[in-house]
């Protein structure tokens, strides 16, 4: 109960504390339409309407990604910037379930672009969408929300060491929208990109979206979406520990 | 070396250094070469997958495009960091020309910028397996330069509202998707909307996407001079916008003694 707490107060605090800076909140939902724009512009200059349709719900996934990629890489280095790091860690409540909140309300605020994408593509490009699984379409959003926050997450205790967490992060934000297939089928990259893009809960959330909207089968990708976001937070858990353990030895919380 | 020399040069060359923390790779790397790689990939599968254009298309668009992130990014951050280091007052209470240490600032950019063009065109090409004429290779770098320079001009300006604004990073952000949007990078020009091909013709890159893929396409560089000229032009006139616009928002900031705390 007291860990279910702290999840949901963390997340509710976190989402908050973000949504305090219009500049950013706007900028979380002005970027990808950039790149959904831009794709879309592209497709229909392409005169086939249903891969109109299909870059429009693999972008307003990107979003998700972007406004969590740079930010939960950089979240350690945050607290660290705000002098909170140390009484985060020195809590008596496991580290993990302290940090796994604060990158799923990162990835919450991806919901703002979604929305918008989906929005401007209707408005704007005329896509019309019928759901075909509205319940699944409305189930596969927070599913896969909250798998890219447990990625986000696993990231956010691997760059634990870096100080430049950021960038590191930042450089994934295409390689993920490119390998997850949020614009292009996958069976247009090669081969050997299959299997990263099978490891990445992304590949699968935007898969189920998909299917749910556009007539398929969602829920083998909701449960391959769901059962990895659960293994990158058991890696993470275990990493955590490791980090912060090496971190208490060595006094090197703080990296100065 | 005279006073205003010595603040073009030097000034801007310890300002870049503290810019972006060159001594560390964690930064360089992923920023300036992992990310325009996978950016050019990223819109080539697009094309592929939307039968629009052909890789070459979109090496080139998508490399000069980021020769504008150090350019918006860096001429931004300037203002930006110098405000994180509360040496911003310092700095603009100095008697120093404002056109040395601004202009002073702009040179290392332009060269960051040039180089971020040239390695993404380089290395999207052999990733792509494009292939370009071997006496295009000169031309295109002229091209990518004056693109740098043009591009600049239009960060002078993303850095005076760094006065005004303390988010300049999102500032970067938002010019950045703009040009990406409506520059022809990835769309060809004719298939945009009237209004946004005429705003993307007064905007630096345009003109200098064209020349290079008019060059790449086998043209000479008399054949795309105007276009050269045209772009070199657009630049300069958003560099003295830019130049302006700091010294009137300079000047409001003191007057209104808002230089810390917008």
């Amino acid at each position: 109960m007291r860990t279910a707490r702290l999840l949901v107060v963390g997340w509710v605090l976190q989402l908050k504390t973000m949504m305090r800076s219009a500049f950013n909140g706007a900028l979380s939902v002005v970027w990808p339409l950039f790149f959904a724009t831009t794709a879309f512009f592209m497709y229909r200059a392409g005169r086939d309407e249903h891969t109109l349709l299909y870059a429009s719900l693999g972008a307003s996934v990107m979003g998700i990604w972007s406004a969590t990629s740079t930010s939960a890489s950089s979240v350690l280095q945050r607290e660290r910037r705000h002098g909170t790091l140390e009484l985060l860690a020195g809590a008596p409540t496991n580290f993990a379930f302290v940090l796994l909140p604060i990158s799923i309300a990162m990835s919450t605020v991806g919901l703002y672009s979604m929305v918008a994408t989906l929005l401007w593509g209707r408005l704007v490009f005329g896509i019309d969408m019928h759901l075909v699984h509205p319940l699944l379409f409305v189930l596969a959003i927070p599913v896969t929300i909250a798998s890219v926050g447990a990625l986000g997450f696993l990231l956010s205790v691997a760059y634990a060491r870096y100080r430049s967490a950021w960038a590191l992060g930042n450089s994934l934000e295409y390689p993920v929208w490119l390998i997850c297939g949020f614009l292009v089928p996958l069976a247009l990259l090669p081969s050997w990109v299959g299997p990263i893009s099978w490891l990445l809960a992304p590949t699968f959330g935007v898969r189920a979206i998909r299917e749910a909207a556009l007539g398929g089968a969602p829920l083998d990708d909701l449960l391959a979406c769901a059962s990895l976001g659960i293994a990158y937070f058991a890696v993470g858990i275990l990493l955590a520990e490791t980090v912060l353990r090496m971190a208490r030895k060595t006094a090197a919380l703080q990296l100065s | 070396m005279t006073y205003p020399a010595r603040v073009f040069f030097l000034g801007g060359l310890l300002s870049y250094r503290a810019l972006f923390n060159w001594l560390t790779p964690w930064i360089l790397v992923p920023t300036f070469l992992v990310a325009p790689i996978f950016q050019i990939l990223l819109f080539a599968y697009i094309g592929r997958s939307a039968n629009l254009e052909s890789d070459e298309f979109y090496v080139i668009g998508n490399a000069l495009q980021y020769t504008s992130l150090p350019c918006l990014f860096a001429m931004a951050n300037m203002l930006g960091d110098e405000r994180w280091s509360q040496t911003l007052g310092i700095l603009l209470s100095s008697p120093a020309s404002r056109l040395a240490l601004f202009l002073g600032r702009s040179l290392p950019v332009i060269l960051n910028g040039a180089l971020v063009g040239a390695f993404g065109f380089v290395a999207g090409s052999l990733i792509l397996d494009v292939h370009v004429p071997a006496s295009a290779f000169a031309p295109l770098a002229l091209v990518i330069v004056v693109t740098a320079v043009s591009c600049t001009g239009l960060g002078l300006v993303n850095g005076a509202i760094g006065l005004r604004v303390r988010e300049s990073a999102v500032s970067s952000n938002i010019v950045f998707g703009l040009l990406l949007v409506l520059c022809g990078v990835n769309v060809p020009l004719d298939e945009l909307p009237s209004w946004m091909e005429t705003i993307g013709r007064a905007l630096p890159l345009t003109h200098g996407i064209e020349a290079a893929r008019e060059l790449a396409d086998g043209a000479r560089l008399a054949d795309v001079g105007g276009l050269i000229a045209t772009e070199a032009a657009i630049g300069l006139v958003w560099a003295v916008i830019g130049c302006t616009l700091l010294r009137f928002l300079e000047v409001e900031a003191r007057r209104r003694a808002t230089l810390e705390s917008s």
